[in-house]
């Protein structure tokens, strides 16, 4: 099980609920990714307009646990009103903690996110920061109070996969202990399956199922992709060498000596 | 007097927060709200007075990743 701030969790999914061509087909995908935590947000909404009490009355039928984010902020302030303001509104302490800290990459701002993490933390938050994979940065977010990491593969959207291997892999030996949740940057289950093989505990997808041709399929697809990646890790990967080793025994090799 | 809404001036008469969201359409709808950069709980809005030129953020519940 996965357990994130004391709660367990059986899926090691976790899908973002945004792009979708329809709240019908983000209902759908969600089930097919047996999923039980989707990522919400908070926008400007006009008086009379009710698309956003229309979104939520649907999350709210899926059955799921929801973790807001602060999508879209840029400064500590920004991020930590956003943060009170979904704590009322989705009536949870979850929070995907996002401070951006450049607009053509969606780099987090890891400064910014240091700082809020800890103000978050202290009013009683479960913060689960949008980071990237700096050994040092992911240190003072533990040191701030976080409990979760949420490292970034790739920019957000973008579908390349884990793009620093060797930093991730990195990441995951020196914070053995610590939930590690792969966010943003992944775009086919392969990519998924891979992070769970590397050890990391849990994956967060979006654009990768919601803009699929056909999003429920590609929602169970990466379900199947994170099952396989967590039972390769539980069944100990071999390590890649660069020579060849034989499979069959060459012991008894017919017309040798 | 006037008031910055999610980023619009609306001129309004409303004298508290609570009477400002009533007059603006919010009634009953689940949203959060922020007056000047800092959160306004709900159940605080009767009682948060609106002055001239506040920026008032209304938010609501929305797709994200």
């Amino acid at each position: 099980m996965l357990e994130l701030y004391g709660t367990a969790l059986r899926s090691r999914l976790l899908l973002g609920t945004a792009r979708y061509p329809s709240p019908a087909v983000l209902s759908e995908a969600v089930r097919a990714a047996r999923c039980e935590v989707v990522t919400v947000s908070l926008r400007r909404e006009a008086g009379g307009e009710r698309s956003g009490q229309g979104f939520w009355a649907i999350v709210r039928t899926l059955g799921v646990r929801v973790l807001p984010n602060t999508a879209g902020c840029h400064s500590v302030k920004e991020a930590v009103t956003t943060a009170h303001m979904a704590r009322e509104v989705f009536g949870t302490h979850w929070i995907k903690l996002e401070v951006i800290g450049e607009d053509d990459t969606l780099q987090p701002d890891v400064f910014a996110l240091v700082e809020a993490a800890g103000i978050l933390s202290q009013e009683g938050f479960e913060v689960f920061p949008y980071t990237t994979e700096d050994l040092v940065v992911a240190e003072r977010l533990l040191g701030a109070g976080c409990r979760v990491l949420m490292p970034w593969a790739a920019p957000i959207g973008s579908g390349r996969g884990l793009n620093n291997l060797f930093a991730l892999r990195a990441l995951r030996a020196h914070f053995a202990e610590v939930p590690l949740i792969i966010d943003a940057g992944l775009g086919v289950p392969s990519h998924a399956a891979q992070a769970l093989e590397l050890g990391f505990d849990a994956v967060l997808i979006n654009t990768a199922v919601a803009q699929a041709r056909d999003p429920v399929q590609m929602a169970a697809a990466f379900a199947q992709a994170v099952e396989a990646g967590y039972g390769a890790r539980l069944a100990g990967p071999i390590e890649a060498r660069d020579l060849a080793v034989p499979s069959t025994p060459i012991v008894g090799t017919a017309f040798r000596g | 007097m006037r008031i910055l809404v999610n980023g619009a001036w609306r001129e309004t008469g409303g004298a508290e927060l609570a009477s400002v969201l009533a007059e603006l359409g919010y009634d009953d709808a689940v949203v959060a709200t922020a007056v000047n950069g800092e959160f306004v709980a709900a159940a605080a809005r009767p009682a948060t007075p609106i002055a001239d030129g506040d920026r008032i953020e209304v938010l609501a519940p929305m797709q994200g990743g």
